[in-house]
Order: C-alpha cells, then structure tokens, then sequence
C-alpha cells in the first residue's frame, strides 16, 4: 500500500505498542447488541445507496457531480454515532455518507439526487448540498475547506446559548490547505470553541496524492495552533469511536477544540466524472478493499463477538438493497420542481410574505 | 429633534440593538478594546462586555464565516468589516456560504447576519481600500443590500437589518460619519427596500443613494438657483430588495433621469436602474437616461484629482446641465 508514507506512520509501525482492543474501550463496550448491529446495519446502507445512487447516475438520472463515499463509512457512522442532543455536523460536498449516519432517510436522499421536488433541499442542492438542520446536520458544502469556519460558527453558537455540545466539521485531506480551514482553526483555539475539526484522509485530493499536495503531518498542523490532535485508523469503526468520543469529550466538557486525521480510503474516483487510472493503482484499490475494508473489518469483529451471524448479515444487506432500490423508486415517480418553484426559499421573507416587514423588489428580470 | 452624528446614529442603533436582542452579538477587527476603527462602536464594551461585543483577529474568511454559521444557530451576529474591500478575502463565505445555503437548502436555513462598514473612496488611500461593492453583492439573489445617507436612516435601517432574517449587508461610508442629522430619542425603524425622495422637483429626477445623496442636493441647490431648474432627489437607500416604484412615479413626474452613483460604471446600480426604468417608463423619458459615476479606473491616490474621479457636485450639476440642455 503506497497511499501515504508519512514519517510518523513508519515510526509508529516500528515502535507499534501491543495492539488496543477498541471494542473493550467504554464507548465501545457499553454498546448494546441491536446498537452494534445498527451501526453495521448504518454502514450497509450507505454502501448500497452508493452503488444505487452510482447506477442511476449511469443510466442519467443524475446529473452534475456524484462524489461516492463508498470505503470510508466508518468514518461518518463512527462520527456521528456519538451525536448527543446539542452535536451539529457539518461537511463537504462527500455528503452522503453523513447524511445517512445522522438519520436522513433515503427517500428524500436520492430524491434529491434525481432533482426532483420531494428531495431533501426540494432538488434545489443536489449531491454536494444535502442539509437536515432537524438533525443537526447543516450541510453538504461544495467549495474545499469553506464549510469550516460555519463549523467553528457552530461551536460557537453552541457555546453562547450555554449548551453542552460540540460541532464536527469534516473536511477532505486536501482542504487543509485551504487558507479558511487555518483561520477557522485559529478562531476555535484562541476562543476555546467546542469543535472537532475531523480530516477525512482518503490519500487523495481528487487526483493529486498527499505527498504531491501537502508539507508535513495534516492533523500536526494543530500544534501551532495549541490544539491537541490525533490520528486513527478509519477502517474501523470502534477505533474511530473511541478516538472521537476523546475529542468530543474535551470539546464537550472544556471547549477544547481538536484536530483528529482519520485514515480512510475511497474505492471510487473523486467523482463519477474521474475514470480513475491516471494516480493509483488498481493493485492499491484492491488491497484496501481486501485487507481493511470497514463493513468487512466491522462484520467480522461482530461475527467474532456472536453479535452477528451468517443470516443476518444476509438479511442486513438484502434489506439495505431493498431500501436503495425503494428510494431509486420513489425518486423516479416523484415530480421534478416547476420553473415557479426556482425563485422560493431564495429569501427567508419571500417565503414568509405575511411577516415581511421589508419594501421593494426582491427579485429582478 | 437631537442633532447627532451617521456615526452616532449606527452606534445607538447596534446599542438598542444589543440590549432588546439576547441573540445579538457584536464583532469586527478593533470594535471594542479599541473602540472601532472608525470609532462607531465606541463605549459599547465597557456597556455591553466582551461577551456582546467582541474583537475579532485579522481574518475575515474566519471570522465572517464564523458569523455565518452561528446565524444558522440562530445568533444575530453584526459584523464589521473595517472596509468593506476586504470582501474580497471573505467572498466565499460571504457569497457562497450566506447567499446560497438558503436556497442549496431548500429553505430550510436562514442567515440572519448583518455584515456593516464603510464602502467609500474619497480618503486617499488607493485601490485595495476603496471598493464600493455594492452591485456585486447585489447580484446574488439571497443577500439584502442597504446604502444609508444620513444618521437618520443608518438608524432606522440598521435597526431593521439586525431584525431581518436574511443577510443584510450594510454599506457605510467614513466621509460620512462625521455629518450630523436630526435622529429622533424615540424608537423607529425604517423598513429595508424603500426609497425616500430627499427633494422634490419637476424639471428632472436625480437617482442616487449613499454619499452621493449629498453631493446631489448640493447640486439641486444649485441647479434651482443659478438655473431655475427643479430638481427631484431620489434616494434608493436600499439597493436590494429596491424601491422602483418611487423611482418610476418621479420619472413620470420629470420625464428626466440623471443617475448618480459611487461605482465604477461598468454593470453598476445605475446600469441596473437603467434598466428597469427604459423597460418600465420607456414613454415617460424625454431623452436618455444619464449618469455620474466613479470614472472608470482603479482609485487614485492623488488627493485633489481623487475627488475629481468620484461623483462630486460640480460634476452633477455639468451633467444635470447637459441632461437638461439635450431635452430642450
């Protein structure tokens, strides 16, 4: 595997202590059987949304962009998992795999994929713009690292209603670079804002690999920003876990904002649109799929741990194929929006006619 | 009425504000240790506290997305950009992030953020500090846009901005601040996307918005003394949501239209009222619309000839004089 060679990863291969069981770890351990089954059951499903989502595109019912999540579930229905009450997520445009940990229905998800009005931003958002603020999930950002400071403006509204909670802001191993993610990082540090800013290193920034694009150690970054960081391996799903209930704990408890670099790989290109054989190697895609797959290294823990068996993981994975194909469906016979429904929810007060306060034209031809 | 400052008058109003609004916050580079740069927030830290009025580093990308995201949240951030040119190092989130995640979607977030400073030439300091953006803000559907000329509207739209539940962005001008108008002690609010005639007149319609509102009346004055023309002051003091209305019924009134603005003329607000006016009131104009704008170049230094770039009134009274004299 040629993905990444960073120093410390070569240094922690040498010096490897003995292995950490994760599903001993609090956070892992108190999982109850349905609760384990359930996080498979989240990661079953994304992947066969994906593969469905992928099959629509090619049979163009998708237009535009489709960025596959497919490999790193762990790292979203790991995140997420440990959502309280008062935890907002936010993301890039690699949306659909938190969508689906945070509890969005699939309906309304390839619904938006299709453009069509029952989607979940009513066809106005499509792939990169999926948002459910009733689950405090608010977005689905398509510009490279823009979304974190929103992220770090999370946290602090958080903060200011005096509220126990934390934001996760996702972002890709190429938004690193992006000059808003460094001034986010310093606004949360220098004001102690509840936030985990959550690296997603799939090895690649669409084609251009980590040691093509970037100095150094991505989530080291955090140490000139005095912010505590850490690494963990995304291909599984109790590490991920016991890594990030850490870092939401501090921001939780302390306002301790942190960085956390977790490993991940995708299968698919960037996008649909990337064929995928100018950067990698088919060779590298195939080990990562055999060796350290999430749903496979996820199962066989569970089989191990007799929380799974043969059956259900057969019938996890019919009922996951079942729901992607019943959501293709609905998307497919719901309408499109109408070309009235392209000037609403531009403005809040056009939408709210009877409390517009305001005079004049919004709108112009 | 009192007689008070355009820079006291955004100061009550962001105080008012603070003290009815829990949600209300604060924010910019220099507005509270300091005092502001431009000292319109002065004494509102010592009033309020640091948890109400807060100083930001220098990061605008950081800070107005920060801003963006806690409206999401439901916090009523009021940020201060200390020039509004340095929109350019926050256009993604400004444009992108407030503009969009509205209608991305689907309605189901709002931005009640308002982001206020001066956006003005005039102060001799060159290209990168004195952008009028206005018109590119305005050109994305999703954001409000408020130009006030006196303290009497700064006051009453300020008010109104941090009260709207969209993005308002609140464009000031330092040449201003130090001019004093009547402001009521009473509350009032001005509503957002209504025009105000500042003048009245017969013989040709003046639109115009922001400083350029002074230099007009200044003009009219002129122009009804030395020439016996009357003339109508138009001020939009909104550009988006825009009051059209009150532009077309004193074009029906003038049958004349001279437009001033402080903007580069390429794809202006005038070109947008231009527009609009020659669709709507194509029969009600004597002859074409004309306009007074920055003159087309990045903004000089040179002090004296600096002013002979930016509208003036010396310019709007030889363009009025031409508008006039082709009409005859």
């Amino acid at each position: 595997m040629s993905k990444k060679s960073t120093a410390s990863a070569e240094k922690k291969a040498e010096s490897a202590p003995a292995a950490t069981d994760y599903s001993r770890v609090a956070v892992n351990s108190r999982l109850s059987r349905e609760e384990k089954i359930e996080l498979h059951r989240k990661m079953v499903r994304i992947r066969r949304f994906e593969e469905r989502s992928l099959r629509a595109y090619q049979a163009k019912k998708i237009g535009g962009f489709l960025h596959l999540y497919i490999g790193q579930e762990a790292v979203a229905v790991g995140c997420c998992s440990l959502m309280g009450p008062n935890d907002h997520v936010i993301t890039a445009y690699r949306d659909h795999g938190h969508a689906i940990a945070v509890g969005m229905d699939l309906n309304p998800l390839m619904a938006e994929l299709y453009g069509k009005a029952t989607g979940c931003s009513k066809g106005k958002g499509g792939s990169m713009h999926y948002f459910d603020p009733s689950r405090n999930f608010w977005g689905g950002h398509g510009i490279v690292g823009g979304q974190i400071p929103l992220g770090v403006g999370l946290a602090y509204g958080i903060k200011y209603k005096g509220l126990k909670g934390a934001a996760m802001a996702f972002m890709g191993d190429g938004a690193v670079n992006q000059g808003a993610v460094h001034e986010a990082y310093n606004l949360a540090a220098l004001w102690k804002l509840p936030v985990v800013f959550v690296i997603e290193n799939n090895g690649y920034s669409m084609g251009t690999s980590q040691a093509r694009s970037s100095a150094g150690e991505l989530a080291k970054r955090a140490e000139g920003y005095d912010m505590p960081w850490g690494q963990c391996n995304g291909h599984d799903l109790y590490e991920v876990r016991a890594c990030m209930d850490k870092y939401l704990t501090l921001a939780r408890e302390k306002h301790q904002p942190s960085t956390v670099e977790i490993d991940t790989y995708r299968y698919r290109g960037h996008s649909v649109a990337d064929p995928d054989n100018t950067y990698r190697s088919k060779q590298e895609i195939e080990e990562y799929r055999r060796t350290k797959d999430p749903i496979q290294v996820f199962q066989q823990e569970l089989l191990a741990e007799g929380v799974l068996d043969e059956a259900t993981i057969e019938k996890i994975d019919a009922q996951a194929r079942a729901e992607a194909d019943t959501a293709a469906d609905f998307a497919e016979a719901s309408p499109f929006p109408t070309t009235d429904d392209i000037q609403k929810d531009v403005y809040w007060e056009a939408d709210n006619p009877a409390e517009r306060k305001s005079k004049g034209r919004l709108f112009f031809d | 009425m009192p007689l008070i400052t355009y820079r006291e008058a955004v100061r009550h109003a962001l105080a008012e504000e603070i003290e009815r609004d829990r949600n209300v916050v604060v924010m910019g580079e220099e507005v509270a240790q300091f005092n502001g740069a431009y000292k319109v927030t002065e004494g509102l830290l010592a009033r309020f506290g640091p948890d109400r009025v807060v100083d930001t580093p220098i990061s605008e990308a950081g800070f107005i997305g920060m801003g963006i995201g806690a409206s999401m949240l439901g916090i009523r951030p009021v940020m201060e950009l200390m020039f509004w040119s340095f929109y350019s190092v926050a256009f993604d989130q400004i444009l992108n992030n407030a503009a969009n995640v509205r209608y991305m979607s689907g309605g189901q977030i709002h931005c009640p953020i308002v982001i206020r400073g001066p956006a003005n030439g005039g102060t001799n300091v060159g290209a990168t500090h004195s952008h009028t953006p206005e018109n590119v803000l305005a050109n994305h559907p999703g954001v409000k846009v408020v130009v006030p000329a006196t303290a009497y509207d700064a006051k009453g739209l300020l008010k109104s901005a941090i009260r709207d539940n969209d993005p308002v962005f609140f464009l000031e001008n330092t040449m201003l601040y130090g001019e004093k108008g009547e402001v009521p002690t009473e509350e009032y609010l001005i509503p957002l996307g209504l025009a105000d005639v500042k003048r009245q007149g017969t013989d040709l319609t003046i639109v115009t918005y922001g400083r350029s509102v002074l230099h007009s009346l200044a003009a009219a004055a002129v122009l009804e003394k030395e020439h016996d023309l009357s003339v109508e002051v138009v001020d939009l003091r909104s550009i988006r949501p825009l009051d059209i209305d009150t532009v077309l019924t004193s074009v029906a009134k003038t049958h004349r239209v001279l437009i001033v603005e402080e903007q580069k003329p390429f794809a202006s607000v005038g070109a947008q009222l231009t527009y609009m006016i020659q669709r709507e009131a194509f029969d009600e104009l004597d002859g074409p619309i004309h306009r007074v704008t920055t003159v087309d170049a990045p903004a000089i230094y040179s002090p004296p000839v600096e002013t002979e770039q930016l509208p003036n009134p010396q310019r709007v009274l030889k363009a009025a004089l031409e508008l006039v004299a082709g009409t005859e």
